[in-house]
C-alpha cells in the first residue's frame, strides 16, 4: 500500500521531514537578505561615524552614539510621545469603532454598499491622508478654517499645524480618521458572527439596547477586539508617513515622533550613524512589545 | 404588524449615528475629488467659493498628457505621471507575485506540518514585521548603493517583497488551515496523487484567501512611502507617493493637480478592494475565530 502511494506522488514527492523547510526555504533566504542582513549592518553602522557624505571613512567608535542618544532629550521626549500617541489613537479607534460598528449593526438595509464607503479611508496611502489634512487644516485657505470663516463672518486664521498642542491633536485627527475603518470592518464582522439566539435570549429577559451591547456583543467580541488593536498597536509604533507629511515633526520638534527624528538625524543632519543606534533602540523595544503580545495573543486563544 | 414598526423606530439612533459618521468619513473624500476639478483661483482665496464656477477635468488631461493647462499654479503637464503609473504597477505586481508566492509556500509549512522550531520560525517572522520601513531604508540605502540597486525598480521589489512575506503567510496559513484534512484525504482515496490533490483541491479552496493577501500585499507596496522616499532618486524608480510631492513648492502648491494625481492612484485600490471585500474582511477576522 505505502509502495503504490510512493508511486503514485511521482516526482511532487519529497520525505515529510524536509518537506517543511524546503517551503520555508524561500521566505527564510528572502527575509535574511533583505531584512536580516541590513539590520545587522545597521547595527555595525551605529558603533562607528558613518556618515554619507564620508561612507568611505567611517571609524569605530563604540558605544559613543549610544552615549549622546540617552542624554538627548529630544529622543526621549519623541519616544515618549509616540507612546502617547499610540495609546490615544488605538483606544480612540477602539471606541469609535466599537460604537460605529454596534450602531451599523442595526442598519441592514443597504449595509454592504455602506461597508464599501466605510472602507475609503483604508484605500488612502497614509501619504495622501498626510496632504489632505494637511491642506484641510490649511491656516489660509483651508476647509475647517473657511467653514469657520462662514460661521464667524470674519478671517479665522488658526495655524493648526503649528501650534503646540493642536498640532499634534490635528495629525491624531487625520491619523484616527485613516484607522478606525479598520476596526469598524473588524467589530462589524465579529458582531455578524454573534449567534442570535444569544441576542434572543438577552432581549426575552428584558435587556435594554444598552445591557446587550456591554452584558453580550463587547464580551463576545473580546477576540476580535484583542487582534485589531495589536495590529493597530504595530502599525502605530511605526507611524512616520503621516507625521512626516504634514509636519516634518516640527516645528521645533513639537510633533516629533520616533520615525520622523529618526530621517531628520540621518539625512537632514548628516548623522546617520546616530540615526542607526537611535532606530536600533527603537526596533528592540518594537520587538519585545510585538514578542509580549504575540505570547498574549496565543495566551487568550488558549484560554478561549 | 406591531413588530414590523418597533423595528423601524427601534434603531432610529444608531441609524442617525451611522449617517453622521458616514457623511465624517466621506466628506474629505468628496472634497478630494472636487478640489481635483476646480481651478486654483478658486481653491486659493478668500472669501473662500464654495459653489464652483468652472468644474473641468482639465488637470487630469493636464496629467495623462493631453493638451497644456494654461493655469497658474498648475504643474500637471510636468509631472511625468507615466514614468510613476509604469514604477508604481511594476513594483507592485511584481513585489505581490512573489510575495504570494513565497509566502504561500511558508503558509503551507506552518499549517500542514509539524516540525522542529516552529513555532520560532514563525515567531521571527511576526516579528520582522515590526520593523518599520524607515528603520530599514537606512541600512538598504547604503548597500543598495554599493551593489547598483539604488533608484532601481528591483531594489523597490526586492524590498517590498521581504515586507510583504510575513503578513501573506500569516493571513494564508488561516486559510489554509480552515480546509479540513478530510478533504485531501479523500482526494488521496480516490486516486489522485499529491500533487492533483494539491492542485484540484486545495487551489481552489485557498483562492480568496490569494486574493486577500494579494491585495493586501498591493496596496502597501502602492502606498508605500518611508524606502522609496530613501532610495528612489528620479524618473528611473519613483512611485506615485513620491511623485505626489511634485506639486509643492517653496511658496505655491498645486492642490488641484495634486488631488487630480491622488484620485488617479486611488482608483486600482477602490476597485481591487471592492472586488474581494468579502474575503478581504473574513481574511482579517479568521485570526480572530480560530485558535
Amino acid at each position: 500500500m505505502k509502495n503504490i502511494e510512493e508511486s503514485r506522488r511521482g516526482w511532487f514527492y519529497v520525505s515529510h521531514k524536509r518537506l517543511p523547510i524546503l517551503l520555508l526555504l524561500p521566505a527564510i533566504v528572502l527575509m535574511l537578505f533583505v531584512i536580516g542582513f541590513p539590520m545587522l549592518y545597521s547595527l555595525y553602522l551605529s558603533f562607528t561615524n558613518f556618515t554619507l557624505l564620508s561612507s568611505g571613512s567611517a571609524k569605530f567608535v563604540g558605544l559613543q552614539n549610544y552615549a549622546t542618544l540617552f542624554k538627548d532629550q529630544v529622543f526621549l521626549r519623541a519616544l515618549l510621545r509616540t507612546i502617547l500617541y499610540m495609546l490615544i489613537a488605538v483606544n480612540s479607534e477602539f471606541v469609535l469603532g466599537l460604537l460605529i460598528a454596534n450602531a451599523m449593526s442595526h442598519v441592514i438595509r443597504g449595509q454592504g454598499v455602506l461597508r464599501t464607503i466605510m472602507m475609503m479611508p483604508m484605500m488612502f496611502a497614509p501619504v495622501l491622508v498626510g496632504f489632505q489634512f494637511k491642506w484641510i487644516f490649511n491656516d489660509q485657505v483651508g476647509f475647517i478654517n473657511n467653514i469657520l470663516f462662514e460661521i464667524f463672518r470674519r478671517p479665522v486664521i488658526i495655524p493648526w499645524l503649528i501650534y503646540k498642542p493642536l498640532g499634534f491633536i490635528t495629525i491624531l485627527v487625520a491619523e484616527i480618521w485613516m484607522s478606525t475603518p479598520f476596526m469598524i470592518i473588524i467589530f462589524l464582522a465579529g458582531i455578524l458572527s454573534i449567534s442570535p439566539e444569544i441576542m434572543e435570549a438577552a432581549e426575552v429577559d428584558g435587556a435594554s439596547e444598552w445591557q446587550k451591547f456591554i452584558h453580550v456583543t463587547v464580551p463576545s467580541l473580546t477576540p476580535f477586539i484583542y487582534i485589531a488593536m495589536a495590529v493597530r498597536s504595530l502599525d502605530i509604533a511605526k507611524a512616520y508617513d503621516l507625521v512626516s507629511i504634514m509636519t516634518g515633526g516640527g516645528p521645533a520638534h513639537r510633533t516629533e515622533l520616533i520615525w520622523t527624528y529618526v530621517y531628520r538625524l540621518a539625512f537632514t543632519s548628516q548623522k546617520f550613524a546616530l540615526g542607526s543606534a537611535m532606530s536600533y533602540v527603537t526596533v528592540i523595544i518594537a520587538v519585545l512589545f510585538t514578542f509580549y503580545l504575540f505570547k498574549q495573543l496565543i495566551k487568550t486563544r488558549e484560554g478561549a | 404588524m406591531k413588530m414590523h414598526r418597533s423595528s423601524r423606530t427601534r434603531h432610529l439612533p444608531s441609524k442617525i449615528i451611522t449617517f453622521v459618521v458616514l457623511a465624517l468619513f466621506f466628506v474629505p473624500v468628496l472634497w478630494l475629488v472636487l478640489t481635483s476639478m476646480r481651478p486654483n483661483i478658486e481653491i486659493n482665496t478668500r472669501p473662500p467659493v464654495w459653489i464652483s464656477k468652472s468644474v473641468n477635468l482639465d488637470s487630469y488631461l493636464a496629467l495623462l498628457g493631453f493638451g497644456v493647462n494654461p493655469e497658474r499654479f498648475a504643474f500637471g503637464e510636468n509631472v511625468p505621471f507615466g514614468d510613476y503609473f509604469r514604477n508604481s504597477i511594476i513594483t507592485a505586481a511584481s513585489s505581490t507575485f512573489l510575495a504570494l508566492f513565497i509566502g504561500t509556500l511558508a503558509a503551507f509549512a506552518f499549517s500542514s506540518f509539524k516540525f522542529k522550531g516552529k513555532n520560532s520560525i514563525f515567531l521571527t517572522l511576526m516579528i520582522a514585521r515590526a520593523i518599520p520601513g524607515i528603520a530599514l531604508s537606512l541600512p538598504l540605502l547604503v548597500l543598495f548603493t554599493r551593489i547598483g540597486l539604488s533608484d532601481k525598480i528591483y531594489g523597490l521589489v526586492i524590498a517590498y517583497t521581504a515586507m510583504n512575506v510575513p503578513f501573506t503567510a500569516w493571513l494564508m496559513s488561516g486559510f489554509i488551515g480552515e480546509i479540513p484534512d478530510e478533504l485531501t484525504e479523500a482526494a488521496l482515496i480516490d486516486g489522485c496523487s499529491r500533487w492533483t490533490a494539491f492542485l484540484r483541491v486545495v487551489i481552489p479552496l485557498v483562492g480568496p484567501g490569494l486574493a486577500a493577501s494579494g491585495i493586501f500585499a498591493f496596496l502597501t507596496s502602492w502606498n508605500e512611502f518611508a524606502i522609496a522616499s530613501v532610495i528612489t532618486r528620479t524618473t528611473a524608480s519613483k512611485t506615485f507617493p513620491v511623485g505626489l510631492f511634485d506639486f509643492t513648492a517653496e511658496f505655491v502648491s498645486d492642490w488641484r493637480g495634486m488631488c487630480a494625481m491622488s484620485v488617479l492612484m486611488l482608483i486600482p485600490a477602490v476597485i481591487f478592494v471592492i472586488a474581494v471585500q468579502r474575503q478581504l474582511v473574513r481574511g482579517l477576522t479568521l485570526g480572530a475565530i480560530k485558535g
